[in-house]
């Protein structure tokens, strides 16, 4: 009974981070490009050899 | 023509772009790519799913036109848009829904956690003190999300009521306040059942439709948003004392005088004070060639000046523009009703009262006849309120059209209306136009045959400076012949240049002299006149569509006919037909036969759909069943249009027509779906067997039926 009296706030507390992380990551503007951010772990971010010159990495 | 469009807030800029020609995720790496050779820049980001470019700085001295030519120079247009007039209220409607989405979600998981609880524990041994704890931190999470989270139901449930009348809403949101007010008596009372996660748990499902449902129309909105956005942001004000000030195009007002410079669009509609120039009016009228402007003329907003400096006096600015009133078409024909909608939307009206009354007559009937308790029978009767929502119904039709039209949209396709979807299903014929609709409507030189190639390099260097199209056509067919450095452009009438003591010319008929009468003007063309010499005559062509021959078999083999309706000469008509293997074909044909041609087809039973460009195009796009022209279409046929196509292929008539048909075949199985999940649901929640979560659920599944059904539109071939 008394393990009830602090899961139940704990599972509130766990779920209501959830959700402000939630309407946070939304507020900042996460969800308002989803094709970009899925296409973005492709890009190669190695210079190819023929712009070494001009990088400034 | 960037000062107008850059925001300044305490020490950043900003400065917001619609960009053109982004195919894939490459293109968005190379345009960041480029920009991060930019280390003023702060933020330099593409949003692959709007196509628009972010850029924010804070250094001053930082010139954002260097880092726009960067990026114009690897292929793509850019074109700054003022963020303010995109639909912000849209916008924060759909952000409330992900919110109460998102809060309803969270408190239905923590009700359902409690409710569980309490199913279990209603076999084994929770005693009632557990239980009354339980239900009431469920009312405690359940209560405030219902109330926040319910706020889109309410509010249209109240705007309703207040013109008198029932929509879907109403019955939802007076069965989430029954249930929570029961439920919450019930709690009070030390009561055995409560409802609270019936009540979330329907307002999380229908929050989920509605979410995706406002997404899916985001899309197909953002199309008279990107028409809108082409037009410029800055204007060039010319004051009282002559002197000239930018301002942006917000601030224009009729009457004022406008100064526009070669290459700039015209930012309003208005009449030509002073000043000759060629006019690309490419985006409003359709037309290839370019239109000579002095003064008297009228322009419209949209259109690109070309060659000289003229002076605007302007006319209509922002909404009372052409190009603003097309994209309210646009916009209200999304909204349209169909014919099948309307008669969904007349079925749900007469449905929604029907709605209350049997969850009412339920509500006694189990009372008074089955003497039931009065909590019992209220429980059945909000099943019955649940179950008999006309979700299912209400969305058979508008899925389909917003899965069908945002397809379109992908392919370069813009339905211009909803009921066009239905006229364009069960096409029987199709019937083209020439110039412009099977033909590209870019010019190519044609005769070049017959010239001597001394008079193509005479041309071609002449040529060499000028923008205008015919002279690019020439240029393309020796573009390494070094121009002349002489050449002047007179706008509107041709180029001129000094070779040896003699002047040459290229240009117009009238510029170059030619008197003759009996070399009639096929088409587009220019002559070249050398001092003492003959006139040498260039003509120009169309080229046909790349695919129109494939997409023409493609069509004859569905087994719909096609006929070549033009107003050409019969040699070229014949020529075209024969390429494209088209057997009916008429040359000819003046505007008002068209339409009578297509009326007397459709008086024998076909299905017409007419796809056409010109002027003389748009009664025939009137008359036909349904209508389709190429995004260069003049404005008049594009406004008559149902739909339009954007690109130089013909593969959109062919994916049109193919979406249409199945895009009936959707609606008719979702009507049939929604009748059979009534015809079984009613009496079931009637006859007292689903509690309300079970009717929230079967109710919220039917929707999902009916979506998911409408979504096999997108993956379909």
């Amino acid at each position: 009974m008394t393990a009830l009296l602090y899961l139940i706030p704990v599972a509130l507390l766990l779920g209501g981070i959830g959700l402000a992380a939630f309407l946070w990551a939304s507020k900042n503007g996460q969800f308002d490009d989803l094709e970009g951010a899925a296409n973005r772990i492709l890009f190669d971010d190695d210079k190819p050899p023929d712009e070494h010159e001009d990088s400034a990495e | 023509m960037t000062t107008g469009a850059i925001r300044n807030s305490e020490d950043t800029h900003s400065l917001y772009l619609m960009v053109d020609g982004i195919h894939c995720a490459g293109c968005v790496q190379k345009i960041e790519r480029t920009l991060a050779a930019f280390p003023a820049l702060d933020l330099a980001r593409v949003n692959l799913s709007t196509k628009r470019l972010t850029l924010k700085w804070h250094d001053t001295g930082f010139q954002s036109a260097d880092a726009i030519k960067a990026v114009e120079a690897k292929g793509f247009r850019l074109v700054p848009y003022d963020p303010d007039n995109l639909e912000t209220g849209k916008i924060r409607a759909e952000r409330r829904l992900l919110k109460s989405m998102a809060v309803a979600g969270f408190a239905a998981a923590n009700v359902m956690l409690l409710s569980v609880s309490i199913w279990a524990g209603a076999i084994s041994d929770m005693g009632p003190g557990t239980r009354s704890l339980f239900h009431w931190i469920s009312a405690l999470i359940a209560l405030p999300a219902i109330a926040y989270a319910g706020g889109p139901f309410f509010a249209s449930a109240m705007t309703a009521i207040k013109a008198r009348q029932l929509n879907m809403d109403v019955p939802i949101s007076l069965a989430v306040i029954l249930a929570s007010a029961m439920s919450l008596y019930e709690t009070i009372r030390g009561g055995e059942h409560t409802y609270f996660d019936a009540a979330i748990t329907l307002l999380f499902f229908l929050l989920i439709g509605r979410y995706l449902d406002f997404r899916a129309r985001a899309k197909a909105r953002s199309a008279a948003a990107h028409i809108l956005g082409l037009q410029a942001t800055a204007a060039s004000l010319v004051n009282k004392d002559g002197t000239i000030r930018t301002i942006p195009v917000r601030d224009i007002d009729p009457g004022m005088v406008l100064a526009i410079a070669p290459g700039d669009r015209i930012p309003a509609d208005g009449i030509v004070l002073s000043g000759q120039s060629d006019i690309d009016t490419s985006l409003v009228s359709g037309e290839t060639v370019p239109e000579k402007a002095e003064p008297g003329k009228k322009l419209f907003a949209g259109m690109l000046n070309l060659s000289g400096a003229l002076r605007l006096t302007v006319e209509n600015v922002g909404e009372d523009t052409l190009l603003a009133e097309i994209a309210r078409l646009m916009e209200a024909a999304e909204q349209g009703k169909s014919r099948y909608v309307r008669l969904a939307d007349r079925a749900t009206r007469i449905y929604a009262p029907l709605v209350h009354i049997a969850g009412a007559a339920t509500f006694l009937g189990w009372l008074l006849i089955a003497g039931l308790s009065w909590q019992g029978s209220l429980l059945i009767g909000i099943s019955v309120l649940i179950i008999t929502c006309p979700c299912a119904l209400g969305l058979a039709v508008p899925a389909v059209q917003v899965v069908a039209t945002s397809r379109l949209l992908q392919k370069g396709i813009i339905l211009k209306s909803a009921d066009a979807l239905e006229r364009l299903a069960k096409i029987t014929m199709v019937v083209f136009d020439k110039t412009g609709t099977l033909t590209k409507g870019q010019l190519r030189l044609a005769n070049a045959s017959v010239l001597t190639d001394q008079d193509i390099e005479l041309a071609s260097a002449l040529a060499a400076n000028s923008t205008h199209p015919l002279a690019r056509a020439i240029r393309s067919h020796a573009p390494d012949v070094a121009g002349l450095e002489t050449a002047t452009e007179i706008p509107g009438a041709g180029l001129e240049a000094k070779v040896a003591g003699k002047t040459i010319r290229l240009g117009s008929r009238e510029f170059c002299g030619i008197e003759s009468a009996d070399i009639s003007p096929d088409g587009p063309e220019l002559w070249l006149k050398t001092q003492d010499k003959p006139g040498i005559q260039f003509i120009f062509e169309d080229d046909l569509r790349e695919d129109a021959k494939a997409i023409i078999s493609g069509l004859q083999h569905q087994g719909r006919a096609v006929m070549l309706l033009s107003g050409d000469r019969q040699a070229s008509v014949l020529r075209v037909a024969e390429t494209l293997s088209i057997d009916d074909a008429r040359a000819g044909i003046a505007p008002k036969d068209k339409l009578k041609i297509i009326q007397s087809r459709i008086d024998q039973g076909h299905r017409v759909l007419m796809v056409g460009d010109g002027l003389n195009d748009a009664p025939a796009l009137a008359a036909a069943s349904a209508s389709l022209s190429p995004a260069t279409a003049a404005d008049i046929t594009q406004i008559a249009a149902d739909a339009i196509f954007q690109g130089d292929r013909l593969g959109p008539v062919l994916e049109l027509l193919s979406v249409a048909d199945r895009a009936r075949r959707l609606v008719t199985q979702n009507f049939a779906l929604a009748a059979l999940y009534n015809a079984i649901a009613i009496p079931v929640a009637v006859m007292g067997f689903v509690t309300p979560l079970i009717a929230a659920i079967a109710m919220s599944a039917s929707s999902i039926i009916v979506i998911s059904n409408a979504l096999r539109l997108k993956y379909h071939k």
